[in-house]
């Protein structure tokens, strides 16, 4: 049973790390910076959450755990409420999302 | 367990690398706040495996606990004061 839970949080530890992987990859390759904040929601949340989680697995029932679990609560309100808060104060300075070069502009 | 964690933050050490370029590079100011936190996020997840790694959980936790608070204050804030002006470029 111990085992079986190691295997679990090293899975977990691995598919976090992926992700982050993914979601730094996205922020150098996207276009523009709306874009961006889309990959950056990837290594916020997602990956972050996963990589806690695991290690709160392999912790097992004590305080650390609790704490661990705490940190994944106040990321998974905070992260996207930053985002959010990015992208709108980029909107209202004036950036327009990006397009690609033949398409027309979309109707507002 | 404790080499995983050790070869798991060296990874991630490395992967800090791709938001480090887009501070550093970012066109305009919110790529690079974007960059920030992206970096902040990394260095939390960074720091609870140095915790297991050294088996010093306690005393790491609750550095990412408090990493975790001042990365959301410091994004918004800072977003506040983009926004207060006009250019922001």
């Amino acid at each position: 049973m111990n085992t079986m839970g190691d295997l679990a949080a090293a899975l977990l530890l691995g598919a976090g790390v992926l992700f982050m992987l993914v979601g730094s990859l996205g922020l150098v390759r996207l276009p523009d910076f709306f874009s961006r904040t889309h990959a950056s929601g990837k290594v916020d949340s997602v990956g972050m959450m996963l990589c806690l989680g695991g290690l709160a697995l392999y912790e097992g029932p004590t305080l650390t755990a609790l704490k661990l679990i705490l940190v994944i609560a106040f990321v998974a309100v905070s992260s996207p409420v930053a985002a959010h808060a990015l992208a709108r104060a980029a909107r209202r300075s004036g950036l327009r999302p990006w397009k690609a070069p033949g398409e027309e502009d979309a109707p507002r | 367990m404790e080499s995983l964690y050790t070869s798991l933050a060296a990874f991630l050490a490395l992967i800090l690398l791709p938001p480090l370029y887009r501070v550093l590079r970012g066109p305009t100011v919110f790529d690079r706040l974007l960059g920030a936190s992206v970096a902040g996020s990394k260095t939390i997840v960074i720091s609870c495996l140095f915790g297991y790694a050294y088996g010093r959980i306690e005393m790491f936790l609750d550095i990412a606990l408090g990493y975790a608070i001042l990365n959301f204050v410091g994004a918004v804030a800072i977003e506040k004061y983009f926004t207060s002006r006009e250019a922001a470029r």
